[in-house]
């Protein structure tokens, strides 16, 4: 097993598919009496977030709490790192106090891999600028392989502003290590032209969302982030709804068992129309409901054993 | 499997001045055996239960859980009766998580009608240091209350390091902490039987 938790890159197919394997036996606690594991007793879990989150930082934490390891919340708000602490200097912190495994949610990339040289724990990716968000690629890739019963083959158009999505990067590589077929699908401005070469070599790219609709097992949405709203990368709100954003007639033009997925917090109105986000195909609370499970998996694959 | 491993065969040393000598391995029970025990314990707790009402057989893997599904079938030739079989995989309450790599955890299966109020009985291949049935106990409470917990194993074969005890027994076998005892069965491994294999050259 890895040791850190860095990228979706680090998973090769067995890997990624006994962290999926073991979610699901991690699912079953949350129907039980008891749902708690003793498997991480006495282990501490850090969890240092310098950006904003909920889902994921609570997702992290009753992970752990689940399998009894000690939970250490550190948001960047309010902490010494207000005051001007580097990284590093956190993280020998961290390191004095005996964390066993630093969760980190960072706005630069490849902040969680410079860490990862620093302390003797392991490392888990929450998130890091544009760059990567492993565990939800995990996560969305249980939710499919729960509702659709594979992922080899499977046909999944990512949406939206591919350009700042971690959550599409860490999908893209994930998803095409387990063989699904990838197809990123959004403006021109919001797609990298080179990004099948730097991710995936069989990623399509589609710049009309209609086209692709029909042949899709899985629609992800992603969110539009209104920070980049005002940077001039589509017209307007409206005009980017229009091309882009999945209505209920859209979802018609979809087939019989496709899926539509969004990473959460959603735009209603924006790329998702409440309609489609509380139709039965939609699986965005399955999604926060199996983030758990596979966080879970990670956290016992990582530290369960010597 | 009983954990933790009993000590090792001693690896032959491949000194010149000293011979080698082969690890011995002796047929404990053959495959007729291992049937005659599996129809007798099937008649003990068909005995010890008054006809296995309220009964659930659960079996911890990776050998447990066929014996558990076969000791079923078995009470269900003598008296007819359906008995619900599980799994109840261990791994994560095991108490030696971190002496070793990461184990992978198997699915426990509780049978539908639960077993708040039942009489569980665990099924394992062998009886050892009792590490295991404890773990598998603590497991259980996490699942809810039974009304009673009972064991049975294929083997018991000592050296137990907790107030343990099974309440069937294929077969005693007083054994030393160098020996091994190794079940296989049809479904797991092609066979069954149980060999014990020797340390030392009997």
């Amino acid at each position: 097993m890895i040791r850190h938790l860095l990228s979706a890159a680090d998973l090769d197919a067995d890997t990624a598919t006994l962290i999926l394997d073991t979610a699901a036996e991690m699912a079953t606690v949350a129907g039980r009496e008891v749902k708690k594991l003793p498997a991480l007793r006495g282990r501490t879990v850090v969890n240092l977030f310098y950006e904003d989150s909920t889902r994921t930082r609570i997702s992290f934490e009753a992970a752990a709490k689940r399998l009894s390891a000690d939970v250490i919340n550190f948001s960047a708000k309010g902490s010494s790192v207000a005051k001007g602490e580097s990284l590093k200097d956190t993280a020998l912190t961290l390191q004095a106090m005996g964390a066993d495994a630093v969760v980190v949610r960072h706005p630069a990339s490849g902040a969680p891999h410079r860490l990862a040289d620093w302390v003797d724990g392991s490392v888990v990716n929450a998130g890091d600028g544009t760059h990567e968000h492993p565990t939800q690629a995990l996560l969305d890739a249980y939710t499919m392989r729960s509702r659709l019963g594979r992922l080899a083959g499977l046909s999944v158009a990512i949406v939206g502003d591919v350009l700042h999505s971690r959550v599409a990067r860490s999908n893209v590589l994930l998803l095409s290590t387990l063989g699904a077929k990838v197809t990123l699908v959004g403006p021109p401005t919001l797609i990298p032209v080179d990004i099948p070469a730097a991710l995936a070599p069989g990623t399509q790219v589609s710049y009309d969302l209609d086209a692709v609709l029909p042949d899709a097992d899985v629609v992800m949405m992603l969110r539009v982030q209104r920070e980049r709203m005002g940077d001039s990368y589509f017209p307007s709100a409206r005009e980017y709804a229009r091309r882009y954003g999945l209505d209920a007639p859209r979802m018609r033009r979809l087939a019989e068992h496709a899926i539509v997925m969004h990473p959460g917090p959603m735009n209603r109105g924006m790329e998702i129309s409440p309609e489609v986000a509380d139709s039965p195909r939609s699986t965005i609370v399955e999604q926060v409901t199996n983030g758990v499970s596979v966080r879970m998996a990670v956290l016992y694959l990582l530290l369960g054993g010597k | 499997m009983a954990y933790p491993q009993a000590a090792q065969p001693p690896v032959p040393s491949g000194t010149a001045d000293q011979v080698a000598q082969p690890p011995s391995v002796k047929v404990i029970l053959t495959s007729a055996d291992v049937q005659r025990v599996v129809d007798r314990i099937a008649h003990q707790i068909l005995e010890k239960t008054q006809g296995a009402a309220d009964t659930v057989l659960l079996g911890i893997p990776t050998r447990g859980a066929p014996l558990a599904r076969r000791l079923a079938d078995r009470i269900n030739a003598f008296e007819t009766v359906d008995v619900p079989v599980g799994v109840l995989d261990i791994t994560l309450y095991r108490d030696d998580l971190r002496r070793h790599a990461t184990r992978k955890v198997g699915p426990t299966q509780v049978p539908p009608g639960g077993i708040d109020g039942k009489r569980i009985v665990l099924v394992d291949d062998v009886l050892f240091s009792g590490r295991t049935i404890r773990a598998a106990l603590d497991a259980l409470s996490d699942l809810g209350r039974p009304s009673s917990v009972q064991l049975a194993v294929l083997v018991d074969r000592g050296h137990r390091q907790l107030p343990i005890r099974a309440d069937y027994v294929g077969k005693n076998i007083p054994t030393a902490l160098s020996e091994n005892v190794r079940v296989t069965l049809a479904e797991t491994d092609g066979l069954d039987e149980v060999r014990l294999f020797g340390g030392i050259n009997q």
